[in-house]
């Protein structure tokens, strides 16, 4: 697919694993990966435009078949939400949950389209040579949405517990409340903090990019020969399904896990 | 994997898209949810009322039907026994009527026995002023006996 060079595993796998950036500023970290901002966005005001469209029209009567799927996926996510978080659900967490669920799902299941035919409709339809297609292979949108849970956690904390509650909870649990233990509790709850964030992001982002890597795989496999081409797609086909599984259930885990470290800043110990 | 600015313009995406869904999404399908689930649970409750009410009904029903039967044969026993009662008097009325028919024609009989008894004397006492007088009219002047003939005539009566 890389146009103009020779075409050798490394650099397939490089073409396909290359962002489309742009620098925004000066300095390494102020550089932007279009291609995985403009395809969250796109899913995000696709799926999130077509919910609200439905929403819009929402009838308590009896309700049409796509005002039906809707409040399914709603009904779906709201009982999940219920039986972990005991607050108020409504105000935040349960639409929280509903947009994440819904967003990751829609950029995980971009991983199922088929990787080098969207590589070359975005190549030849829209002239970008680089396009990752699958914005949660991209460890920044993950790692965004795990900090923007793990800021709300924070927020949560302290709004629910007050700064005094947080800090006797950072340094009074989970072992006990004798002031030898205060540091070796700091440590634990400090280790819990980090680990959130770096396990929520790179659960979801290790799954789905091992994923894209094996349909790489299998891709180059294809292009190696007749038994190739055929094993290839055989086994394209079923990852592709069992991938079915894994985008959904990865974008749950997602969101149980976004509500349960919600719910567990609400509740002091 | 690098980090990078990308982090950044993701948050705020997921922001936005917080924001919006929190806004705009979510209440108005909650509502309508809720109301369904409102007008559900009313529909049940009011079915539920009526068959609590048909209940009653056919129980109220069925006492009054009982109560009516019950009436109902109050009012033939009550006819029956009045129905014998009119028959009673009416028997008693009837020999009322008949003792008095015949207490009058007894009283009637009596009388008619009495002025024939009457007539047969007075035909007996001029029977006998007759004989008498044929007796007397040999040996006897009338005029002179008057007297005595009005005295006989007087006992005969």
């Amino acid at each position: 697919m890389a146009s103009g060079t020779e075409l050798t595993p490394t650099s397939y796998i490089d073409h396909h694993l290359t962002y489309l950036t742009t620098q925004v500023s000066e300095g390494s970290f102020w550089v932007l990966h279009v291609d995985t901002l403009i395809t969250s966005l796109i899913l995000g005001v696709i799926s999130f435009g077509f919910i609200w469209l439905i929403v819009r029209k929402a009838t308590p009567g009896v309700p049409s078949k796509s005002q039906a799927f809707v409040e399914l996926a709603v009904e779906f996510i709201d009982n999940e939400v219920k039986n972990t978080f005991h607050g108020n659900r409504h105000v935040l967490v349960a639409p929280l949950a509903l947009t994440v669920f819904i967003w990751v799902l829609m950029m995980n299941a971009m991983d199922i389209l088929p990787i080098d035919i969207m590589a070359w409709i975005t190549e030849n339809v829209f002239g970008l040579h680089n396009w990752k297609i699958v914005p949660t292979t991209d460890v920044n949108t993950t790692f965004a949405l795990a900090l923007s849970i793990w800021f709300l956690m924070i927020f949560f904390n302290l709004k629910v517990k007050g700064f005094g509650g947080w800090m006797h909870e950072l340094f009074c649990t989970p072992f006990g409340k004798n002031p030898l233990l205060w540091i070796l509790n700091l440590l634990f709850n400090f280790i819990e903090y980090v680990s959130k964030p770096l396990s929520h992001s790179l659960r979801l982002f290790g799954n789905i990019y091992a994923g894209e890597i094996i349909f790489l795989l299998l891709g180059m496999w294809a292009a190696t020969g007749v038994s190739g081409t055929i094993f290839g797609s055989i086994l394209g086909a079923g990852w592709a399904i069992f991938h079915i599984l894994i985008v959904t259930l990865q974008a749950f885990i997602f969101m149980m896990l976004t509500v349960v470290y919600i719910s567990m800043a609400h509740e002091s110990h | 994997m690098n980090i990078n600015f990308t982090l950044i313009s993701q948050a705020i995406a997921f922001s936005v898209f917080i924001w919006f869904t929190v806004k705009f999404v979510w209440p108005p399908l909650l509502r309508a949810i809720e109301e369904r689930q409102k007008t559900i649970a009313d529909g049940l409750a009011a079915g539920e009322r009526g068959r609590h009410e048909l209940e009653l009904a056919s129980q109220r029903s069925s006492d009054v039907l009982k109560e009516a039967k019950q009436r109902a044969s109050e009012i033939i026993l009550q006819a029956e026994k009045r129905a014998t009662e009119i028959v009673e008097e009416a028997k008693r009325t009837a020999k009322e009527e008949g003792d008095r028919i015949i207490t009058g024609a007894k009283a009637d009989i009596s009388h008619e026995v009495f002025s024939a008894k009457e007539a047969l004397r007075q035909h007996a006492a001029q029977l006998a002023i007759a004989g008498a007088e044929k007796i007397l009219r040999r040996e006897v002047d009338a005029k002179a006996h008057a007297d005595i003939l009005i005295a006989i005539e007087e006992d005969l009566k």
